[in-house]
């Protein structure tokens, strides 16, 4: 069905309650007494993506966020923003990277990082069961909020696609609960004002909006936005269930350094992690 | 719309809400229209023109305002709103400058900072009105992703905002993004449209005109001036650039915060709009007008650049007036249609004036 401009009604259906496969993965990790590490990867950048993913696992990230180029990424700073728009300029789309997708056996779990629009274009089940096929089980729509994820969730929840919450350091406390109620997979803390991108130093804003959330949920809470190295992976774990690191990798695979780079680099942010 | 977003713009709306209905608000801007802004704007019989097309012809001189377009309306609006609020710097997009310059001359009229992002393509046509931003104090920043146009100087200012959302009010120029902004623009823009409905009823021996026209872009001086004949049988026609025709060529999609009609590829990716006017070159458009467009109330025409610079020089030459180019693209399609619009009366929406657009034209006409 192709989308209509008629308003679906802004009502939010409630999250499943038992947790998806994705959040059963990641709970399990946590209960092993290691800290998560999820690496984003751009799909569909350069032909050598699908091995970038690869050593990427082999270098011990517990699930993957591939993401779904999109033209206009609006939370993204400069580097996703350069990955996405070559990534485009090599022919990617969601078909073809979904595709790709479905020929790498990363051995981790894997989510989808993209933008609205694209779901909404496509359809929403078709979007879910596609993603779902090409093995991904939860979805990251950074630009879809709480008031208007009820159409996009009432597919994606029966589809198998686990749907990723983002919570933010301006949310107010009454909101906080809310927003972890319909979050699925794990919360996705926003560690600090801004868009993703590295900084020198990890934000006092990141073990704020951390500790405000594991004070009222045990999904997994993992920090990204603004994580860049291991030293800050380790530091904002000491609070957090773990992290997401986007932009301090792909600048890496921006600049060439391949998959052998990207999985030493994510190899350090591990062995950090373990050591903390 | 991102979530970090969320919370501003539901305290935007508060804000907005209680604002407007304090008497003491509304006497402020309307001082600042009035004494600041020059308004009221009057409205211009086009006796040349109109011998000329066969059509008769008035234009709602919204280019008298300070700083040359209808922009300055929302803008003190939106200035004074967010001093109320206590925000201390303004963060805005611009296309043609003409948002941009607005923004910056009520931030040095409020003593409030102000950062302007700006495509870098839109800097290299408009550089007056970069100038003039740099001249008001307002800090101007390109945009250099993208199609590096429109689309991508809201994408970075959506982003600035985003990082500075505690202390700074994001002045969008247009209705829309998302909500309260095509509702709070539109508000602000309204009183283009209850001037012209008092002018005409002195004018107009029928008291409103047949046709109510204005260029669209994101649409905000054709949501004003429409605003004011929505109740009545005159006809609403919005004219659309025809390489970046939102309602004419776009689908519903869901981009900067808003749904609406949107250029994309067959993935749904946002395509760049191409087109001479600057202000209009954006492949969305404000939901307002897909909802007018989609319940039949207004349509949309396209015309295409050579239509506009013609346009350009008619006015000039029958009228004495200069228009920009985006209110151009409205008295190209009356032009093209005059045949159709024959013995009619149409108030155009003369959104801004044509300063800016003189070094671009100099060099197309040679």
């Amino acid at each position: 069905m192709s989308p209509t401009l008629a308003e679906e009604g802004l009502t939010i259906p409630d999250a499943p309650a038992e947790p998806g496969e994705f959040e059963l993965s990641l709970r399990a990790t946590r209960e092993s007494g290691r800290k998560l590490l999820i690496a984003y990867v751009t799909g569909g950048l350069h032909d050598e993506w699908p091995d970038v993913v690869r050593a990427v696992a082999d270098a011990g990230a517990d699930a993957i966020e591939i993401g779904i180029p999109f033209s206009d990424p609006v939370m993204d700073g400069p580097v996703i923003q350069e990955a996405s728009e070559l990534a485009l300029r090599d022919g990617a789309s969601p078909v073809t990277v979904l595709d790709t997708l479905r020929t790498i056996d990363a051995g981790v779990p894997l989510a989808v990082m993209t933008y609205y629009n694209l779901a909404f274009h496509m359809g929403h089940e078709r979007f879910a069961s596609l993603m779902y096929e090409a093995g991904v089980r939860a979805a990251i729509l950074p630009d879809l909020p709480l008031e208007e994820v009820g159409p996009w969730a009432s597919a994606a929840d029966p589809a198998g696609i686990e749907t990723v919450m983002l919570a933010a350091p301006t949310a107010p406390d009454e909101r906080l609960p809310r927003v972890v109620a319909r979050s699925r997979g794990f919360v996705y803390a926003v560690g600090l004002l801004g868009v993703t991108g590295e900084r020198d130093a990890l934000a006092e804003s990141s073990l704020i909006i951390a500790r405000r959330l594991k004070a009222i949920t045990d999904k997994p809470v993992l920090v990204g936005v603004g994580v860049s190295n291991g030293q800050q992976a380790a530091e904002v774990s000491q609070v957090a269930d773990g992290c997401v690191i986007g932009s301090a990798l792909m600048r890496r695979v921006v600049e060439g350094d391949g998959p052998a780079g990207a999985g030493a680099f994510i190899a350090d942010v591990r062995a950090a992690l373990d050591a903390s | 719309m991102p979530e970090t977003l969320v919370p501003a713009c539901q305290e935007l709306e508060a804000a907005f809400r209680e604002a407007w209905a304090d008497q003491s608000f509304r006497d402020e801007l309307d001082g600042l229209l009035a004494d600041y802004a020059g308004r009221p704007s009057p409205i211009t019989e086009c006796h040349r023109l109109s011998a000329e097309l066969g059509v008769r012809v008035l234009l709602k001189r919204e280019d008298l305002n300070h700083t040359g377009s209808h922009k300055i309306n929302n803008v003190l609006g939106q200035a004074l709103l967010a001093k109320r609020m206590g925000k201390t710097r303004l963060v805005a997009e611009t296309g043609a400058g003409q948002h941009g310059v607005a923004s910056a001359t009520a931030a040095a009229l409020m003593g409030m900072e102000c950062k302007v992002f700006m495509g870098e393509v839109d800097m290299e046509r408009q550089a007056l009105n970069v100038f003039r931003m740099r001249l008001l104090g307002a800090e101007v920043v390109p945009a250099m992703s993208g199609s590096r146009t429109l689309k991508d100087a809201v994408n970075e200012a959506m982003r600035d905002w985003v990082a500075t959302v505690e202390n700074t009010h994001y002045c969008l120029g247009s209705v829309m993004g998302p909500h309260p902004y095509p509702w709070m623009v539109r508000e602000f823009h309204t009183v283009i449209g209850k001037e012209s409905r008092e002018q005409c009823a002195k004018l107009l021996e029928n008291e409103i005109p047949d046709v109510v026209t204005a260029c669209v872009g994101g649409g905000s001086n054709a949501i004003g001036i429409f605003s004011g004949f929505a109740d009545t049988t005159a006809e609403l026609v919005g004219v659309e650039p025809a390489g970046g025709a939102a309602v004419g060529r776009g689908v519903p999609g869901v981009v900067h915060g808003m749904k609406s009609y949107l250029m994309q590829d067959e993935f749904g990716q946002v395509q760049e709009a191409h087109s001479i006017s600057a202000g209009l070159d954006y492949p969305g458009v404000g939901p307002e007008h897909s909802h007018l467009s989609s319940i039949g109330r207004a349509r949309y025409e396209q015309v295409t650049d050579d239509e506009v610079i013609a346009a350009f020089q008619l006015l000039s030459r029958t009228e004495g007036i200069i228009p920009a180019l985006e209110p151009a693209h409205a008295l190209a399609w009356i032009s093209r249609d005059r045949v159709k619009l024959a013995g009619k009366t149409v108030l155009l929406n003369m959104s801004g004036r044509g300063d800016k657009d003189v070094g671009q034209m100099m060099e197309i006409l040679g």
